[in-house]
């Protein structure tokens, strides 16, 4: 068996941050599994710019932004293996991988699980025909497109109207394909107000927002889909049936953190979120064992993925040197309150040297909002904001002294505040 | 030309909703935050603007494709021709990030850049 002090499991921009984070607060044996052929995740993929607005102030693509932290992980010499999957996390911090060269045992003392998320497949849609070829989710198009260098059709419907789904639109019509339309079964967009901007309003692209595909055509290779309008419990509208040919069907229906490592190891999980409940220093239910990225929770923009991963690694570290900042404090539990679906972390400690940082996301679109940190029934922060959206995720940190006393539940919630 | 139009600012992810009014030979604008939404909604309605990102085929790399992008932006009305110009290169690995494959592009003023390192297929 090979024994390291953290073992980082996923080499995305989450798992580089907290290995290059634990790397500088002195651990020196690290390990980074890798499942693809190459470090860098999802980015590797993401070729168009909007990157590192907050953590380099510039807009970088996809790929500059992971080769940023590759770069840190080879100037720091931390190990890594590629084409290495992870299959098995027991509760001793053991790992069993599967590697070129067959499975391999690892044991560590502190592990970070940075597994990120996959796409939602068409098993999780209710579409009535066959399952056809030429039905893609966004995210691997836009692999076999950007990395592989494959078209994967010229006619072509989007389902969903999620980022990744509007990037593409932008990405195949650039290409030479015609998008026909984006539909989306919700009165609004769940992608940013920028990318529909600039990925189907600067190309023509209709968007059909209340609208769901009721029929997928073709048996053997897709040939077309059916929508139709639907009503706000999004059931079909008669008479409202469009008919689009189309050679391919893009699905953005959202994204899942990939859990299954997690679950098996009997580490707790959110029920909103689908990843690992942690607490402010990234610590699962699992002692030592930290998460960060998008496995658990879903992010859209990497900047707050890197700060997030940070903290993890960081806390690793110390984790590893015998400094546990959850050891023997107090927790209290983080709630949703009015108008937030959730609050990562699940549990603030309470007197923790670093602060906590509080994430979250709203409900539901909202025009000038307050929101409003409260321990117990007091409010110790508040921020205004002009505008909130459930796909943008909101931060909100608090310092070690806004927690030093704490003595109850922090809950966030959002209020409106006039037009 | 109209007097008034409204567009989405794109300059960053808030995606303010930018009002703009033409009043003598100026452009007033309302409902951004920043001072960068304001230069990009005259920007707009004067000559708009856009950076692209796509990908060049690669001989003898790591990938067969490297991601690539527009270093200043390119005038909206020529996205296409450009998109076509950087269809016809070809370029041999090793390739850095930031490397320029293509200088000033249809005397755009702007280069296509690389945005990740191909390396060599061994
Ligand atoms: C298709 C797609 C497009 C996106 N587009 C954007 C965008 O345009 N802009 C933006 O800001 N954000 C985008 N995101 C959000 C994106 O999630 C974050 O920007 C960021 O990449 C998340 O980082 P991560 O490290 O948590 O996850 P990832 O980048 O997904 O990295 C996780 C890594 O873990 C590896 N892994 C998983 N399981 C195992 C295992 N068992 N063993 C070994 N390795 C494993 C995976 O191979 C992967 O490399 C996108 C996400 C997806 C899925
Ligand atoms: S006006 Fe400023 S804050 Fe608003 S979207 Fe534009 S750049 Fe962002």
């Amino acid at each position: 068996m090979l024994n390291y002090d953290l073992v980082v499991i996923g080499g995305g921009p989450a798992g580089l941050a907290a290995a290059v984070e634990a790397k500088k607060n002195g651990i020196d044996s690290i390990l980074i599994i890798e499942r693809d052929r190459e470090l860098g995740g999802i980015l590797n993929q993401c070729i168009h710019s909007g990157f590192g607005l907050h953590e380099f102030k510039e807009e970088l693509a996809g790929p500059e932004y992971a080769q940023r932290f590759i770069d840190q992980v080879n100037e720091l010499g931390i190990e890594y293996i590629l084409n290495t999957m992870v299959i098995e996390l027991n509760k001793d911090k053991e790992i069993i991988a599967l590697s070129e060269d067959g499975l391999i045992n690892i044991g560590a003392k502190s592990i970070v699980l940075a597994m990120g998320c996959r796409e939602r497949t068409a098993g999780a849609v209710a579409m009535n025909g066959y399952r056809p070829a030429g039905v893609y989710t966004a995210g691997m198009a836009q692999r076999m497109m950007n990395m592989e260098g494959l078209m994967v059709g010229k006619e072509v419907v989007i389902y969903g109207s999620g980022d990744i789904g509007l990037i593409m639109a932008r990405r195949m019509t650039l290409e030479g394909a015609k998008v026909k339309c984006v539909v989306e079964i919700s009165p609004q967009s769940s992608g940013l107000n920028r990318n529909i901007a600039q990925c189907l309003n600067d190309y023509d692209i209709p968007l059909y927002l209340s609208h769901n595909i009721n029929k997928v055509h073709g048996k053997e290779k897709i040939e077309g889909v059916t929508i139709c309008k639907v009503d706000e419990k999004w059931q079909p509208i008669k008479g409202t049936e469009q008919y689009f040919s189309c050679d391919t069907l893009l699905l953005s229906i959202g994204l899942i953190p990939e859990n299954e490592l997690t679950v098996n190891a009997g580490i707790e999980i959110g029920e909103v979120t689908n990843g690992p409940k942690v607490k402010s220093n990234m610590e699962t239910s699992m002692e030592g064992v930290f998460s960060c990225g998008n496995v658990l929770h879903v992010h859209d923009i990497v900047d707050f993925v890197t700060k997030e991963s940070r903290v993890a690694g960081k806390n690793a570290a110390d984790y590893i040197k015998g400094i546990n900042d959850s050891d023997g404090k107090k927790l209290f539990e983080t709630e949703a309150g009015n108008g937030v679906s959730y609050v990562i972390p699940n549990y603030v400690v309470s007197g923790g040297k670093d602060g906590a940082n509080l994430y979250f996301r709203s409900r539901k679109p909202y025009k000038k909002v307050e929101v409003k940190v409260l321990i117990g029934d007091k409010v110790i922060k508040t921020k205004k904001m002009p505008a909130m959206i459930p796909s943008e995720m909101v931060n909100i940190p608090l310092s070690p002294e806004e927690i030093a006393n704490l003595n109850d539940k922090i809950k966030v919630e959002v209020k409106e505040i006039g037009k | 030309m109209e007097n008034k139009k409204e567009f989405t600012c794109i300059v960053c992810p808030v995606g303010c909703h930018l009002t703009v009014t033409k009043e003598e030979n100026q452009y007033n604008v309302n409902g951004n935050t920043c001072k960068r939404g304001e230069i990009y909604a005259q920007q707009e309605m004067i000559a708009p603007k856009r950076n692209i990102a796509s990908t060049i085929r690669v001989e003898d790399g790591f990938l067969n494709l490297v991601p690539v992008k527009t270093d200043k932006q390119i005038p909206k009305e020529m996205i296409f021709d450009v998109m076509k110009e950087i269809n016809k290169y070809r370029v041999t690995a090793p390739i850095k990030v930031g490397d320029i494959l293509i200088e000033n592009i249809l005397g755009t003023g702007s280069n296509i850049v690389a945005t990740r390192n191909i390396a060599k297929n061994n």
